[in-house]
């Protein structure tokens, strides 16, 4: 039995291990076929059910970003100003800014299909974008591009582009300003404040 | 000759009130100050009027009906879509456009049906802002026009006014009717980003510089046919002086001398046909650069500009509207 119980986690293990060295765009492929499909089952998340839907990207979709790189690259120069501790809370402020977007764009969701574009790196490569395309009825189709960097854990994605426009890049130039207005620690504040907003906000849809 | 004046006007415009202008800091918005407050009209004009008129024309038709209408504008545009790939060296593309337009107008019911999408005839997004950019136009100094929202020197003033003369319903001469007709399609073009503007609500902390920076990057991508070549990061080249008109130029003149073809071929051959130092930019390794842009600063270097001050918009590619932007300022 032991042996058994031995030789299962083996196993696991072994997966756990093929999974991490998944290619970068069947990693995205996967992530959102798993992610549509179960939107597609849940009738709460259709309507827009702003905890469920925040809880499914916390499990499925976050474990595949690099926060942390993510935080650093919208601070830019301002990055390495920041302490510890204020490193910690900007990156839990962002993401938690960030999973709230995500899950409301989810909640719009309403069967586009994506297309996967042939990747365009060398086995060797450690940093890709892999590019989506988002098709609809009547409208226009939506380039997305995921930036993404192999890391030990697997390949993590860094930068979201939709439409040509970079999420960390964007971010950036409000991030700046706000620094430079307020220092670090009024960035967090205008993070935190922000994030409250949103939690009021969808809290109120709730009811 | 009005485009220029209007050029003219601007300058004298922004000479006046330079001063009131607030600093952001954006080199590509030496107008922040009035930008910022037209801005503000929009988002309140938007508010009381064009959002609440939207989501009630979303919530009482059905979803087929606004796909409809959408595709009949869509289609109307196709045309002019059409001509701004050729002008730019896309003949493939412009003949499918037209190929859209022809396959809508007949068997999709005077465009109300993209069956031109379903036979594989992609819709493109082109404009005569964009056939100037691809020739090597600046951008110039971001504008925010009333109720038509984020713009810059070239695409507003520049391009807009041919723009609405290369759309159909311009011709209409009825003139009640056409003006029904352009508030419809206002109506149904913001009933379709509803969504859209929700998440940038949510997401920014400061909705102009969020819709300024989305404007400036899609523009620029939407030139290069989405495959814009990575930016200098302006966080990570300090030293990013006077090279930089050149290393912008040189993707689109080699985009200009590349095999016509599809949209995409050519943007592709841009990045081969550029030397790879002229398009390989720190930026591939983001904290690398990070790094390096803050030891600079440690050093005291400056992000400095180019010193010369008359050098034409025209040539300066799309980095220009960078550098018209500073060098528009005061």
């Amino acid at each position: 039995m032991k042996k058994l119980i031995r030789v299962l986690t083996l196993w696991l293990a072994a997966s756990a291990a093929s999974a991490q060295v998944l290619a970068p765009d069947a990693l995205v492929k996967n992530i959102s076929d798993e992610v549509i499909a179960i939107i597609k089952q849940d009738k709460d998340m259709q309507a827009g059910a702003q905890k469920k839907l925040e809880s499914l990207v916390d499990a499925k979709v976050l474990p595949h970003f690099d926060f942390t790189r993510m935080t650093a690259l919208a601070l830019g120069r301002n990055w390495p100003k920041a302490n510890a501790e204020q490193k910690k809370t900007l990156i839990r402020e962002f993401r938690t800014l960030l999973v709230r977007t995500y899950s409301s764009a989810l909640a719009d969701y309403r069967n586009q299909v994506i297309e996967f574009k042939p990747l365009r790196a060398a086995a060797a490569d450690t940093d890709v974008t892999v590019r989506t395309q988002v098709r609809q009825t009547g409208a226009e189709p939506v380039g997305i591009d995921y930036s993404m960097e192999k890391t030990p854990d697997g390949w993590k994605v860094y930068d979201v582009v939709v439409g040509g426009v970079s999420l960390v890049t964007n971010y950036r130039e409000t991030f700046n300003a706000e620094i430079r207005d307020g220092g670090i620690d009024g960035l967090i504040k205008s993070l935190a404040s922000k994030n409250r907003a949103l939690d009021s906000k969808s809290g109120v849809k709730a009811k | 000759m009005l485009r220029r004046f209007s050029g003219l006007w601007l300058l004298a415009a922004l000479g006046a009130l330079g001063g009131c202008a607030t600093t952001g800091g954006n080199p590509n918005d030496p107008l922040e100050g009035i930008n910022r407050a037209v801005f503000e009209f929009n988002d309140g004009l938007d508010k009381a009027v064009i959002k609440p008129v939207a989501t009630g024309y979303k919530s009482v038709m059905p979803n087929v009906a606004r796909v409809g209408v959408t595709n009949f504008f869509s289609n109307l545009g196709d045309l002019w879509i059409g001509v701004n790939n050729v002008l730019q060296g896309k003949v493939g593309d412009g003949a499918s456009d037209f190929g859209r337009f022809l396959l809508n107008s007949t068997l999709g019911i005077f465009g109300v049906l993209d069956v031109a999408s379903d036979a594989g005839l992609e819709k493109h997004n082109e404009d005569f802002g964009q056939t100037l950019g691809w020739w090597g136009v600046g951008g110039g100094a971001y504008i925010v026009l009333p109720i038509l929202g984020p713009s810059n020197l070239r695409d507003g003033f520049g391009a807009l006014a041919l723009d609405w003369r290369g759309y159909p319903v311009w011709y209409i001469g009825h003139i009640s009717t056409r003006n029904q007709l352009v508030a419809a399609r206002l109506v149904d073009t913001r009933a379709n980003v509803l969504d859209t503007t929700r998440l940038v609500e949510d997401a920014a902390l400061d909705k102009y510089s969020f819709a300024r920076g989305a404007y400036l990057q899609r523009r620029r991508s939407l030139i290069y046919d989405g495959s814009p070549p990575r930016e200098p990061d302006p966080d990570a080249t300090p030293q990013s002086g006077t090279g930089a008109p050149t290393r912008a130029a040189a993707p689109l003149d080699a985009a200009r001398q590349a095999p016509q073809g599809s949209a995409r071929r050519s943007a592709v051959a841009a990045h081969r046909l550029a030397p790879p130092e002229q398009i390989a930019e720190p930026r591939q390794e983001p904290l690398a650069a990070i790094r390096e842009s803050d030891s600079a600063m440690a050093r005291g270097a400056e992000p400095s500009m180019p010193a010369n001050r008359d050098a034409p918009l025209v040539g300066a590619g799309e980095r220009g509207s960078e550098l018209a932007g500073a060098r528009l300022r005061p």
